[in-house]
Formats: structure tokens, C-alpha cells, sequence
């Protein structure tokens, strides 16, 4: 079996996995995995520029609250249905990440974690200062009649699932898609050194700004996704936190690969939901495990994964 | 017809005249190596050919067009190809990826995938295909960026110091590989073994102190007492 085969069977897999899990997992788990997923999505946007181009962004919380946003503020204040409401969040995380693209890459390395990190204080400075519109740090709530899609109630689980794993699984194989083809492929060698790749005769300006409004336009695709199914819209989504958040997934998962999103995603949270059913002082025991698998496997758990035994993994 | 000339073309570092008022012509066809001593500016000479390093002054044409103010992509784009002096392979990658990143910014899929395999087998590479090109020892680095230029189809090749490092059968190769090619490719080629300039080159010119000192053929070099008192620091 060919590399792009097995690589279709393993990732087709895991999505029908996922679609299994739904009609055996209780309800706790349940729900975790719905959030898992849309959050993974998150995480497979941040690492098509941070794990493949090799941009290390710490403002992506910009372009989550972005999509959650334009999803939000169009039901809230112009009445949109959520289908609209969806394509109004998309519009918005395309238009800010070009904006903020177009910016940030004229800097690199320390300089670009900065601009990146100062515009998306900005975007959050700005959405406290609009709180008149926004609601600032307390949000507001999408209520349950506002989130019917096509005649789908999206606050009942069994749907809001199904919801998460479409929007997962369209991320995860949009992701594994694009690496695959020459553009992604050309992305990596950016990543590895982006002198040559421009003395080959690619524009690497424009490989790096479609990398970074493809990654923005996943994050906020989730972004308000995530809105529409949790029914709440804050101000939280968009501080540095969530910035952080899909850095640490990604790095635990494995930078660079297509399943390892997912997977730091999934490890990171139910670490957080395993230690504080232990002790109060949970993020001590996150914080050994997250120092021990830095230690151990330093390209995360899937890169450690393709390092000895998966070479093909993409 | 001339496919490369320069006029005037001069840079300074903060005073440090590297090249000065440099005139070259280079016709369609031919294989013209650079020579001269360490510092004479022969990298910062092909730098602003290639568009790595902007000229303080002066102007470059490739095909009749003037390139002077293209980013180094678009005159890659418009048939040059540069092989780095100082070996830059794309090392967490296989040999095979890092000739087809070459391939493919103008060839696809089955295409891509046999320039890919001819371009190795001509450097003889082709059994190291699935190395990653960071295990590969250093002349055959030097080899996999050969190769690299090959992939591309270059109208003007330019190689820059590409024997350094290897191995005496290995310049044999690549001093084949270079004959073969001439006639087909124009080639700048910058080098400092004297026996592939001679076995190579049709017209050689020699840059000292930034400027040109002579130009001729490997023969006429060879006589040349000027190149002889810059080499050997007599007269």
C-alpha cells in the first residue's frame, strides 16, 4: 500500500472511529470528545503554519475569537440564522488573518511572535472597549433557539457531536490534503530553509501568506463553530490563553503532523480532567507530565510515533 | 547572443569596495568560469546576478531584459539556477524531495518524478534517493546541489565553488557531467581548481579586487602575467 493510502486509511479511520465512539461513549466523555474535537480543530489550523511552514504565532487567539465573533455579533445584532452566521465567522477569520498576514511577515522568528502576539492583545483590548456591543469579559449567550441549523437543534449532544466530528474531520482532511500536495509540500521546505526555497524560484512571501490565512481560516472556522454549539460567545476566547492553548496541543501532539492536533488536544485535556480529580493543585501534576513528555518526546507523541515506527506518517 | 551582461555593476559594504564597475558578458551557450583570489568579490559578483545581494550601482540583463530590480525568485524563474557554495540542502529531507522541490516549481507529477530520477542518476545519486539529505556525506551534499540545479533546466547554471570538498573521482564526474552539459547550458562557473577550469571552461575571467583583470581563453589565462602576479603575489 502506498504512503498516500495507508496515510487516507489511518486518518479515514480515526474520523470513523470517532463516529463510533458516539453511539458508545457516556455522557460525560461525550461531550469532552464533542469539545475535543472542535478544539482540535483549533489546533490542525495552528499547526499548518506553526508544525509546517514553521511560523511560531502567538496571537492565533485573534483569529478563534474572530470566527466566534462574526458568528456571534451577526445572530446577536443583525438576527442571522446560524448557516449565515457560519459564512459571516469564515468571511471575518479570512479578512483578519490577510490583514494580520500582511503585516506580521514582513518581520520573522522573535520579531513575528511579537507583532502576532501585540495584534491579538489588540484584538481583545478592542472587543472589551465594544463592549457595549460585545459584552466585554462576561459574553453572551447564543440561546438555544438561535442554534438551529437547517431544522437541527445543535444544543441537543447527539447533534452537537455529529457537528464537531463535519467541522474535524473537514479540518483534518483539508490539512492532510494541502501537505500532500506541492503548495504544502513547498510549505515545509520554508520551514527548513526558506533561503533556498526562494533561490529555487518560489515567491515564499506568498507561500507564507496562504499558509497563514489557511491556518486562520481553520481557527476560526472553530472559533465559531465552537460558539455555535457551546451557545456562549466571551471575551476569554480571545486572550493570550488561547493563544497559548493550541501551541501546547501541538507541541505535545507532534509539530508537523496531521493526526498530532488531535491528539495533544485530547491528551492535554483529559491530563487537566484526570489531575484535578486528584488534588486542587491539578496544573502541578499537568506540569510534570508536560516537562516528562518534553524530555522523552520531544517532537510530541506522534512525531515520536512517525520517529520509530511510521515513517510515512504525514 | 549574449544571455547575461552587466554594466557598471558595483557593491560596497560600508566602504569595502567588494566589486567595482564590473562589465561581463556572458554569450548564449558557453561555459565561463570565474576565477581569482579569496575576497576578489567572485560570490558577491554572481550574489547580485542572482538577485541575493542588491548592487550599490550598475545594471543586469538576462535575455535582453533588464533584471536590475527582480526579486530573486522572478529571475529564477526566468532561467537561472544557483548552487550554493556553502552546501544548503534541505537536510530533514530525502535526497529524492529536495530535487523534486526543484522539479516541480514548472513540472507535475509523473514529469516532476523523472527529471527527478534523471537529474540524480547524472550526479549519481540515484541509489541514495530515499536518504535524508543530512546523512549524506559531504561531497555528495555537494553532488544533491548539482542535482538540484539540474532539475530546474536552467538557461544559465551558475555553480559556485561546486568541487570544493570532493573527492578526486568525484571531479571526474562532475567534470564530465559539465562537458556534457555544455553547448546546452551556459554555465558561470565559479571554481578553484585550476585542472576543471582548463578541462572545462571556454572562456575564463579573473576578477581581482572586485574588478575584472583579464578575460581569455583558459590558455590565454594561462600565459597571462597579470593572473600570475595576482595569484602568486609576485611582480
Amino acid at each position: 500500500m502506498s504512503a498516500a493510502r495507508r496515510s487516507l486509511a489511518l486518518h479515514g479511520g480515526l474520523i470513523a472511529l470517532l463516529f463510533a465512539l458516539q453511539f458508545v461513549l457516556p455522557d460525560y466523555h461525550h461531550g469532552n470528545l464533542a469539545r475535543i474535537m472542535v478544539l482540535a480543530s483549533y489546533a490542525v489550523g495552528y499547526n499548518i503554519l506553526f508544525g509546517y511552514t514553521g511560523l511560531l504565532s502567538l496571537g492565533h487567539a485573534l483569529f478563534f475569537a474572530a470566527g466566534m465573533y462574526g458568528m456571534g455579533l451577526t445572530i446577536q445584532h443583525l438576527g442571522f440564522t446560524p448557516a449565515p452566521a457560519l459564512v459571516a465567522g469564515l468571511v471575518t477569520g479570512i479578512v483578519v488573518s490577510a490583514g494580520l498576514a500582511l503585516l506580521a511577515l514582513r518581520t520573522s522568528g522573535v520579531a513575528f511572535m511579537i507583532v502576532t502576539l501585540m495584534f491579538a492583545q489588540a484584538g481583545y483590548l478592542t472587543i472589551l472597549y465594544f463592549g457595549e456591543y460585545t459584552r466585554g469579559d462576561e459574553g453572551f449567550v447564543i440561546q438555544q433557539a438561535e442554534r438551529v441549523l437547517w431544522g437541527i437543534d445543535l444544543s441537543d449532544p447527539t447533534n452537537r457531536y455529529f457537528a464537531a466530528l463535519i467541522l474535524f474531520a473537514i479540518c483534518l482532511m483539508t490539512c492532510l490534503h494541502l501537505v500532500q500536495r506541492p503548495f504544502g509540500k513547498t510549505l515545509v521546505a520554508v520551514r527548513e530553509n526558506e533561503e533556498r526555497v526562494r533561490m529555487l524560484g518560489y515567491d515564499t512571501f506568498a507561500h507564507k501568506l496562504g499558509a497563514m490565512i489557511v491556518s486562520g481560516t481553520i481557527s476560526a472556522a472553530a472559533g465559531a463553530v465552537y460558539g455555535l454549539l457551546f451557545g456562549y460567545v466571551g471575551a476569554s476566547f480571545a486572550s493570550v490563553q488561547y493563544s497559548i492553548f493550541p501551541l501546547l496541543w501541538v507541541l505535545l501532539g507532534g509539530a508537523g503532523t496531521v493526526l498530532g492536533p488531535f491528539i495533544g488536544t485530547l491528551f492535554m485535556f483529559y491530563l487537566i480532567d484526570f489531575s484535578s480529580g486528584i488534588t486542587t493543585a491539578y496544573m502541578l501534576i499537568a506540569g510534570v507530565a508536560l516537562v516528562v513528555l518534553t524530555l522523552f518526546a520531544p517532537q510530541g507523541l506522534t512525531g515520536e510515533l512517525r520517529r520509530r515506527l511510521w515513517r510515512w506518517l504525514p | 547572443m549574449t544571455l547575461l551582461s552587466t554594466r557598471g555593476l558595483s557593491k560596497h559594504f560600508a566602504g569595502l569596495r567588494a566589486v567595482e564597475n564590473v562589465d561581463f558578458d556572458l554569450p548564449e551557450g558557453e561555459v565561463r568560469a570565474l576565477i581569482g583570489p579569496n575576497g576578489a568579490g567572485k560570490t558577491t559578483l554572481v550574489g547580485m546576478i542572482c538577485g541575493r545581494i542588491t548592487p550599490s550601482a550598475g545594471r543586469i540583463a538576462f535575455d535582453r531584459a533588464d533584471i536590475t530590480a527582480l526579486p530573486a525568485h522572478r529571475r529564477i524563474r526566468r532561467g537561472m539556477a544557483y548552487t550554493f557554495q556553502i552546501t544548503s540542502v534541505f537536510a530533514r529531507l530525502p535526497a529524492r524531495e529536495n530535487v523534486a522541490l526543484a522539479a516541480r516549481r514548472r513540472l507535475r507529477g509523473a514529469e516532476a518524478d523523472a527529471v527527478v530520477h534523471e537529474a540524480l542518476d547524472r550526479v549519481g545519486l540515484l541509489d541514495r534517493i530515499d536518504q535524508e539529505a543530512g546523512d549524506l556525506s559531504y561531497g555528495h551534499q555537494r553532488l544533491l546541489e548539482i542535482a538540484m540545479g539540474l532539475a530546474q533546466a536552467p538557461r544559465l547554471l551558475i555553480l559556485d565553488e561546486p568541487t570544493q570538498g570532493l573527492s578526486e573521482s568525484e571531479i571526474a564526474g562532475f567534470t564530465a557531467l559539465l562537458r556534457d552539459l555544455a553547448g546546452r547550458t551556459t554555465v558561470l562557473l565559479i571554481e578553484h581548481n585550476m585542472s576543471v577550469v582548463m578541462e572545462t571552461a571556454d572562456r575564463v575571467t579573473v576578477l581581482d579586487y572586485g574588478a575584472v583583470l583579464a578575460e581569455g581563453t583558459p590558455a590565454e589565462i594561462h600565459e597571462n602575467a597579470a593572473v600570475q602576479a595576482a595569484y602568486l603575489g609576485t611582480g
